[in-house]
């Protein structure tokens, strides 16, 4: 708690100082309740093809084969969105949203430039430049420091403020537990790296059971999927109230499906799906005036491997939830999965710059003017990048 | 011989606490000679901060136990517990020396504790890795544990004057400071030890010999419980030794309070010699006898305990053992204990011939790293330093190697049974996803490279980079096996 108060202080000295509103855009003149915007980043290049399922493409069950997801009305079927779209059947709560015109989507966005690395990609998604390594702080933080004048709390769930909320706007940062779990990722990863080291291969995987066993849900469900809901909830904890956050980073791990996609994805998606369920149910009558985004650093490959996976591609997904925005149907053109229409000849080609759908949420939904959107907090993005209109 | 490209590898990192950014390439040229290098007859880097002496040390022990004395007048009432009053004082007053006192202890342990992160520090530091290594070892050969207070608060002082000065000079000048150091004769109580038939054990009632440096000095510093000797020779040993202790209080009062024609014989870093509490007579230990020569008679069954063949043999193995193999390779402990012999248990010879064995350079990475090594590796590999004190002690508590607390004075384990149980790789795997969280670097593959060198296995190198964040990249770095191990 003492972390958040420190962060007003400096927020409030900072605004006063006045030498932020030199550079700041103009913001609305909020005294009352502050608008929350949640940016979730799914690390590792989320699967769009497998989220906003594009069921209706011709190509579509082709090029995914075994991967592909059903029609709507089948047997695991996609959740019917609009206009041949489907949400992954482990988003549900979403689609809920959805239906009650709270949910919108884009299909086929991309960063202004083409890069394959995770580690390159991720930065530029956070930093906001054209390219990699223009900025060493964050938009997001960038976009605190606009809207200083309304002292606007950042918040960073993790244990490291993420690259997307560093910069000059201080930022509280929580995380949770940070337990490694047996099930995780990373315990696989090593069980590879272990293959010739028995004696670390075995003592880790017993070492990881046996924590297993000590966490373990007393009605018999894993713990692990009412994590998500809990962090929903924890993180809306942190939203509400006086002192509450109003600008939150988190960042979610596990979205790299180069092998076994169908099983890992619906686990993401699942814990994806009751992240934002805990956020609704913990900002309660706060849901109205909150934006959650869901944002990756490129997409996958529109044909499925030899591994039932995919591998690193170009076009994905984005999200938008919550009670502030408005109804409306895809965000951006669909470029379908037509011989000729793959970037490449491999990936989804977007049709949207990544940052046009940041800065409709910022300039409508927390104030940020159009200039400081365009030479501030996205530098360069005038011309590239204009503002998607109607989101809030 | 390795290739050059592993060789340099191998010596930051088997030789070494492992390699930072560049450090690599400059050594690839010599990397025997980057070793070598580091032998110097002053002995291995010190760390910096300006630390109190032993003696300044023993004058704050002394303030510090001079607070629960009482009034003045009252020197020898026993120690009161809580705010019992003595001499009709009030419980206010005793409320205020007791929170006094704790302040005073306290202050001591945060010396205890800072002197702990500058040697961690100097750990991450160093050009000399080789030279921290060998001294690190050598504290660990002889070990002072923090267990029991008053020796803990004189352990940064003891690697500081008995250990580091000595590493590449006569063993037996090592044993003789490591055992005189206050800290050793706070830890394995030789203070309390007193002769039954000296001038002190005559008079007193419940006060007698410890055996307890006598033995360890013989099973764990020397020669080892192997080596022939029994019962009889321990008691022998711990007689010799009554009189080796630590100034108390009154021994610096200037008003004629000490003892009538027994001025006391003073060494190094706050050794003092009470001739009135020492056995007198010959003793006879594994075999040969010695004369009554008061201090002299135990220094000289210490140097011949140094000097004997077990203990080359002993420790010897110890060296191979700790930074070659578990199970060492017989070849490497003989030689090693060939140049000891040679050479009269010379430190510098025998590190000479740890770095010239082929042995050394084999490329398989065998040892299972430290918590401490580990840590301290990572740091270098990442190119930062621990710099808050709570985060390192928990680090270290977590992975089961608290600060400067091994368990006993057998000293830190070295076997991978020992450090890399599945409790241990889950504290530690957990360490290592924060730190790879917390950690700000460019690009893990370049990172893993520089760190690792031609001992980066192909599969490692491809997991960091397909990993699908940069905090992924780097733990899956720290916790792969030729990053754990050396």
């Amino acid at each position: 708690m003492s972390r958040l108060d420190l962060n007003r202080r400096n927020l409030l000295a900072f605004a006063s100082a006045g030498a932020a509103l030199a550079f700041a855009g103009r913001v609305s003149a909020e005294t009352g309740p502050r608008n929350k915007l949640v940016v979730l980043i799914a690390r590792g290049a989320m699967d769009g093809l497998s989220v906003t399922v594009p069921y209706a493409d011709p190509n579509y069950a082709a090029l995914r084969g075994s991967l592909a997801i059903p029609v709507p009305g089948q047997d695991g079927g996609a959740l019917a969105l609009t206009e041949g779209f489907g949400l992954h059947p482990a988003l549900a709560n979403l689609h809920g949203l959805y239906s009650q015109g709270r949910m919108r989507f884009a299909p086929a966005v991309a960063l202004p430039v083409r890069i394959r690395s995770h580690f390159d990609a991720q930065d530029v998604l956070e930093n906001g430049g054209e390219g990699l390594r223009q900025q060493a702080d964050g938009w997001l933080n960038r976009a605190l420091v606009a809207a200083g004048g309304t002292s606007l709390k950042g918040l960073s769930i993790g244990v490291q403020t993420p690259l997307i909320l560093r910069g000059d706007a201080p930022v509280s940062s929580w995380a949770p537990g940070g337990q490694v779990r047996g099930d995780d990722r990373i315990a696989s990863l090593l069980q590879d790296l272990y293959a010739n080291d028995p004696m670390l291969a075995q003592n880790l995987a017993s070492g990881l059971a046996t924590e297993e066993l000590a966490v373990m849900g007393g009605d018999g469900t894993p713990v692990r999927r009412n994590d998500a809901l809990s962090l929903g909830r924890a993180v809306s904890r942190l939203m509400t109230g006086q002192d509450g956050s109003d600008i939150v980073a988190v960042s979610l791990d596990g979205w790299d499906t180069h092998a076994g996609q169908k099983n890992q994805l619906q686990t993401r998606l699942s814990g994806l799906d009751q992240l934002i369920a805990g956020l609704q149910e913990g900002l309660g009558d706060q849901w109205r005036r909150t934006v959650v985004v869901v944002a990756t650093e490129f997409g996958r490959t529109a044909r499925a491997n030899g591994t039932q996976g995919t591998d690193h591609g170009t076009g994905s997904s984005m999200l938008l939830a919550g009670g502030a925005l408005k109804r409306g149907g895809p965000i951006g053109d669909w470029p379908t999965l037509a011989e000729g229409k793959l970037f490449e000849d491999r990936d989804l080609a977007p049709t949207l710059d990544i940052r046009s759908v940041f800065k409709g949420v910022l300039r409508d939904h927390i104030g940020v003017d159009r200039a400081a959107l365009d030479n501030r907090v996205f530098p360069g993005s005038a011309a590239e990048a204009p503002p998607v209109d109607g989101l809030v | 011989m390795a290739a050059s490209e592993t060789a340099a590898a191998i010596a930051l990192t088997r030789l070494g606490l492992g390699a930072r950014a560049g450090e690599i390439d400059r050594v690839r040229p010599d990397p025997k000679g980057w070793a070598l290098a580091q032998i110097r007859p002053d002995g291995a880097p010190q760390p910096s901060g300006g630390f109190p002496s032993s003696n300044q040390r023993m004058n704050e022990l002394l303030d510090y136990q001079d607070m629960d004395r009482g009034a003045p007048g009252a020197q020898n009432a026993p120690r009161t517990q809580g705010t019992q009053p003595a001499t009709g004082e009030s419980d206010p007053d005793a409320q205020a020396r007791l929170m006094a006192r704790r302040a005073a202890r306290r202050k001591l342990a945060e010396s205890r504790d800072a002197e702990f992160l500058a040697r961690a520090q100097l750990g991450t530091a160093t050009d000399h890795g080789f030279a921290e290594r060998w001294a690190l070892f050598w504290s660990n050969a002889i070990t002072v544990s923090s267990t029991k207070f008053n020796a803990g608060i004189f352990i940064g002082q003891y690697e500081r004057e008995a250990i580091r000065p000595h590493v590449f000079g006569k063993f037996e000048d090592m044993a003789l400071a490591a055992e005189q150091h206050p800290a050793m004769l706070f830890y394995l109580d030789q203070v309390r030890s007193i002769g039954p038939d000296s001038q002190v054990g005559g008079r007193r009632r419940n006060v007698g010999l410890n055996e307890n440096l006598a033995r360890e000095m013989m099973e764990l510093h020397t020669v080892g419980a192997d080596s022939g000797y029994g019962q009889a020779d321990v008691t022998q040993l711990a007689q010799a030794l009554t009189g080796w202790s630590v100034p108390m209080a009154r021994d610096l009062a200037t008003d004629g309070r000490r003892q009538a024609g027994n001025a006391l014989e003073r060494g190094p870093n706050g050794f003092v010699f009470r001739p009135d509490v020492h056995e007198p007579g010959e003793r006879v230990v594994m075999g040969k006898t010695y004369p009554p020569t008061g201090l002299a008679q135990g220094q000289a069954i210490l140097r011949d305990l140094a000097q004997h063949p077990a203990t080359a043999t002993r420790l010897a193995r110890s060296i191979a053992a700790h930074f070659v193999a578990d199970d060492p390779p017989l070849a490497l402990v003989a030689r090693l204990e060939r140049t000891w012999m040679a050479s009269g248990g010379d430190l510098a010879e025998v590190a000479r011939s740890l770095v010239e064995a082929d042995e050394t350079w084999s490329p398989q990475p065998t040892k299972v790293k430290t918590p401490y090594e580990f840590i301290v590796s990572t740091h270098r590999a990442l190119g930062t330093r621990p710099d808050r004190l709570p985060a390192l002690r928990s680090a270290l508590t977590d992975m089961g190697q608290p600060m400067f607390e091994p368990p006993s004075p057998e000293g830190w384990p070295d076997a991978a049974a020992d450090w890399a149980g599945p409790n241990a790789l889950v504290k530690r795997l957990n360490w290592a996803k924060r730190t790879g969280e917390m950690a700000q670097v460019g690009d893990p593959t370049a990172l893993a490279d520089g760190a690792l060198g031609a001992r980066l296995t192909a599969p490692t190198r491809l997991a960091v980079s397909r990993a699908e964040s940069r905090a992924e990249a780097l733990t899956l770095f720290l916790m792969s096996p030729e990053f754990q191990r050396r």
